[in-house]
């Protein structure tokens, strides 16, 4: 299929007074990761909840793998693997019970089947566990089992919702991973995140914010999109430090992290005031972090509506 | 069209559920015949031997005759006999009698005179339902000998033709020894069932919701349909496991007589728990709530079972109102068919309308059930 | 405050459950006022060590003071110095965010006098000033996070526990709670995280690295990263220090084995 995998346009979604998906439209090309990225409530489990067709729209348009989501459904379902932010697995199952019952619902049988969980079982290093019980996986291993399932029936398109969330940073890299071999490969992925390191592993990342995109863009143009520039400071007493640079006219704002302060400079000011603040410390310009971004866009969107 | 795939996929899952949760198999498997034979025994509405006093003041071969026949029957368990009105007040005071007979003198003479003699039964009020069973037995059995008695004075008296002694034998139908046992254990097997049917079902669909893997199912070509038809199916397997069990501890332990055929009680039961189970799934679907769902399974099942489907009170006796209700209780329907089955012996020929009118309302629930289903997240 | 400068010492700490050694010989200090990380996958023993500190769990062997107070022989004394917020907010839905500190303070035992202070403080801090009549169900994630940390410092604890306090809580509301953190630390409150999450371990002074029941690193965030610094890799990130630590340790424990 050429033309987008995931095509939407106008997107709304309506429960009662509260619009949690506001017009938005977006298209993810093949084999593309891409990330949605927001705080708790800004749409982003709405928006794949109805990519995946659990959901129907208020109104606006979606295609998935060429296919409408309202009224092709079954279609969509065939061509898409969706993995939810708690995914459904069943404790009490071992992880080939587990992976067999998907892929009877998918209808993947005899040898074909055979053949995928043994490729998937030991693309995912999981071969050893295939008769423990799911619930007793760790957390990194249920994400794998997850995925697997998810993968049973050769998907073009991957959702995951959170998919990382309270797994550790060697089984998060092992995720990530996998899920590159598997773009390789031609899969297109869509999966979001309230972290914004996890972002960053995106090709494009857009920014949701109340049910509606803020930016989207590869997260390098991105960090180097804010308008102000970044110094960081590292040293004891960093508090005092911030409160002081918090002062000065030139600055937007500062950040403290630990021993080191983030201060924002703002745009066309000069750097002079800034370095005579803290003397003898040794400034030193960084890029911005995707959730330095993330952070005053929504900070100047608020400001923008208070104004309004 | 349904996946036959999807479903057996859907049953299997379930089935090894049911396998891995072995506490609740073990008590799915026992709970019913538990129940039965606690609620058997504590139902039962049979009384008999009660413990009474004899007061003979009279003393005469007719009375002793009388008496004999008291200390013959298995209604009555003769404590002893007293000598004067005392220790029977006391007795019954105290508990340990339930009544006390009093014979009167010039008994004996009486009768032969051909005159009305009164008896006098003392009884313990305090069950009225027991005391008037008791009330009951004890008339019934001064009659017989009244009866008796007078029969042998006519013949003696040779008073004209010789009538046959009228028989004043009712026969009771159907439960000839009147035992409630044969009358209680049909219906409380449907009323078992009915509880056991969607408090294992109400569970089902809920946990999948709670767990997370609902959303996940909605997400594959998994039908509604095909869902719910697998989840029932591996619920059936238990019931139907159930049924037989407590068919036979019914039969066997009981001693209630099967006389119809094991087929139609097989395919009632087969309709019936179809029903019963997708109810409790449409809790489940509709709560997406465990405790909820097993809440209202247990209510929504028990409470009509027991009490409008015609198993304790009869419908006929009962308001108009209520009576209405009963109509839309499926219990009711099964547990007509079960007590036909059971106790009339009669197949589909006479049962044939509650039959129907259970699969009328399996389907019904069944469709809601996946129109439940079927609904999105939100 | 108390007079200690170093309030939580652990020394040669030990836990074993039956042949599983949770905790092994772990010996670290935190000094006052310090925000302290501790990283480590899964079953590292951080629970484990937490709980010992909290005085839930007694040690196998080796000795830990909380605020001057030994966790095997004081454990009440310990448990009315310390504060402990665990990943799941336990704060109670059903109550009112006012009901919910009133019962805090209750089994925390903050004195009567003080109650109204503590508890205008918690409300302040939780920004949550306006809303002491709403059902806690009804607050968003962040709101919730920042109220059950409120409720954990009602009783002025010098050391604080958080278990993995901001999993599920978005960017903003993190970066609220870190600043929140901050104030405690600045206040002299010693604050012990638990995280997954290695953006938030640069937030912290010092990060320890568990695991296998050992502490397989400990520094600060920034001195983590430059032992770790080289050509192929010039700047490297926290998680790079987490995943490359695991791996030598598995080594060597492969190469230990064979």
């Amino acid at each position: 299929m050429s033309g987008p995998m995931i095509e939407v346009r106008n997107l709304t979604r309506a429960f009662g007074p509260v619009t949690a998906v506001n017009g938005i439209s977006f298209s993810v090309a093949r084999g593309e990761v891409f990330g949605l990225v927001g705080p708790d409530g800004a749409g982003k489990t709405t928006t794949l909840r109805m990519l995946c067709g659990l959901m129907d729209p208020t109104s606006g348009e979606m295609r998935v793998a060429g296919f409408d989501t309202v009224t092709q459904t079954e279609q969509v379902k065939d061509h898409i693997g969706y993995m939810a932010q708690k995914f459904g697995l069943y404790g009490d199952l071992t992880v080939e019970e587990n992976m067999r019952f998907y892929a009877d619902l998918f209808g993947i049988t005899g040898q074909d089947c055979e053949d995928l969980m043994a490729n998937l079982l030991k693309m995912t290093r999981m071969e050893p566990f295939r008769a423990r019980p799911a619930a007793k996986l760790s957390g990194g291993m249920k994400q794998k089992l997850a995925l697997m399932c998810t993968l049973l029936h050769r998907p073009q398109i991957l959702f995951l919702d959170e998919p990382t969330n309270g797994v550790d940073p060697v089984s998060r890299r092992d995720f990530w991973a996998i899920l590159y071999q598997l773009v390789k490969d031609g899969l297109t992925v869509m999966v979001t995140t309230a972290y914004l390191d996890e972002a960053e592993r995106c090709d494009r990342v857009a920014l949701m914010h109340q049910g509606k995109f803020l930016l989207m863009d590869t997260p390098q143009v991105l960090r180097e999109s804010l308008p102000e520039v970044c110094y960081e400071l590292r040293g004891d007493d960093m508090r005092s430090v911030r409160d002081r640079l918090r002062q000065l006219p030139s600055v937007s704002h500062v950040e403290l992290a630990g021993n080191s302060v983030h201060v924002f400079l703002r745009a066309g000011e000069r750097e002079t005031e800034l370095f005579a603040a803290v003397p003898g410390a040794s400034f030193r310009k960084v890029l911005p972090s995707l959730e330095d971004v993330f952070i005053s866009t929504v900070r100047n969107a608020g400001a923008a509506r208070d104004a309004a | 069209m349904i996946s036959f795939r999807r479903t057996r996929a859907m049953a299997r899952k379930e089935f090894l559920h049911i396998l891995r949760d072995s506490r609740s198999l073990y008590l799915a498997l026992m709970l019913p015949v538990v129940q039965l034979i606690l609620f058997g025994y504590a139902l039962s509405l049979d009384v008999d031997r009660i413990p009474i006093l004899l007061f003979d003041q009279d003393r005469s071969p007719q009375s002793r005759e009388m008496l004999a026949q008291f200390r013959g029957s298995r209604f009555f368990t003769v404590l002893g006999d007293i000598e004067s009105y005392q220790p029977g007040e006391y007795a019954i005071t105290s508990g340990t009698a339930m009544a006390v007979l009093v014979v009167p003198r010039r008994f004996g003479e009486d009768l032969a005179a051909g005159k009305q003699v009164p008896v006098q039964l003392l009884l313990d009020g305090s069950d009225s339902n027991t005391a008037s069973i008791a009330l009951g037995y004890a008339r019934a059995m001064v009659a017989g000998y009244s009866n008796q008695l007078r029969t042998e004075y006519q013949i003696r008296n040779g008073a004209g033709e010789i009538k046959p002694p009228v028989d004043p034998q009712i026969r009771v139908m159907f439960n000839s020894e009147l035992k409630s046992k044969n009358y209680i254990v049909p219906g409380l097997i449907a009323v078992i069932l009915m509880i056991l049917a969607s408090m294992l079902t109400s569970l089902a669909i809920a946990r999948e919701w709670e767990n997370g893997t609902m959303e996940e199912l909605l997400s594959t070509p998994v039908r509604a349909s095909e869902l719910a038809l697998g989840k029932l199916s591996a619920y059936f397997i238990l019931g139907a496991l159930d049924t037989v069990t407590i068919v036979l501890a019914g039969v066997y332990f009981f001693g209630v007589p099967l006389r119809g055929s094991a087929l139609v009680l097989g395919i009632s039961a087969g309709i019936f728990l179809f029903g019963a189970m997708s109810w409790g799934l449409m809790l489940s679907a509709i709560t997406r709530n465990q405790l909820q769902a097993n809440q209202l399974g247990l209510l929504s099942s028990f409470l009509p079972a027991f009490l409008l489907s015609g198993f304790v009170y009869a419908i006929d006796s009962m308001p108009a109102l209520p009576r209405f209700m009963t109509y839309i209780v499926p219990a009711r329907y099964f547990v007509a068919m079960m007590k036909g089955v059971f106790l009339k012996g009669v197949g589909m020929e006479l049962l044939w309308g509650e039959g129907l009118l259970l699969l009328l309302y399996a389907t019904v629930v069944f469709v809601i059930l996946t129109r439940k289903l079927r609904q999105k997240i939100a | 405050m108390t007079p200690h400068e170093n309030t939580v010492i652990i020394d040669k700490l030990v836990k074993r459950f039956g042949d599983f050694v949770a905790v092994d010989d772990v010996s670290l200090t935190v000094k006052r006022g310090e925000i302290f990380g501790f990283l480590g996958p899964n079953g590292a023993g951080k629970s484990t060590t937490i709980r010992i500190l909290c005085a839930l769990l007694a040690p196998t062997s080796g000795v830990a003071t909380v605020a001057g107070y030994d966790v095997a022989r004081e454990p009440e004394a310990v448990k009315l110095h310390i504060g402990y917020m665990s990943q799941k907010f336990s704060l109670y839905d059903d109550l009112t965010v006012g009901e919910n500190i009133e019962f805090f303070s209750g089994i925390y035992g903050v004195p009567r006098d003080i109650r109204d202070e503590r508890r205008a403080y918690a409300l302040r801090m939780a920004g949550l000033e306006e809303k002491e009549q709403t059902k806690t169900s009804l607050l968003a994630g962040g709101w919730k996070q920042r109220l059950a940390l409120g409720c954990a410092i009602l009783h002025q604890p010098p050391v604080v526990f958080l278990d993995e306090p901001t999993s599920g809580v978005d960017p903003l509301a993190r970066r609220a709670f870190w600043d929140l953190i901050n104030e405690l630390s600045h206040a002299g409150h010693t604050v012990f995280v638990t995280t997954h999450y290695m953006e938030e371990a640069e937030y912290c002074h010092r990060v320890a690295l568990m695991y296998r029941g050992r502490v397989i690193s400990l520094g600060t965030p920034h001195d983590l990263r430059k032992q770790l610094r080289s050509d192929t890799l010039p700047e490297p990130t926290m998680e790079d220090v987490f995943v490359s630590m695991i791996e030598r340790e598995d080594a060597a424990l492969a190469g230990g084995k064979s």
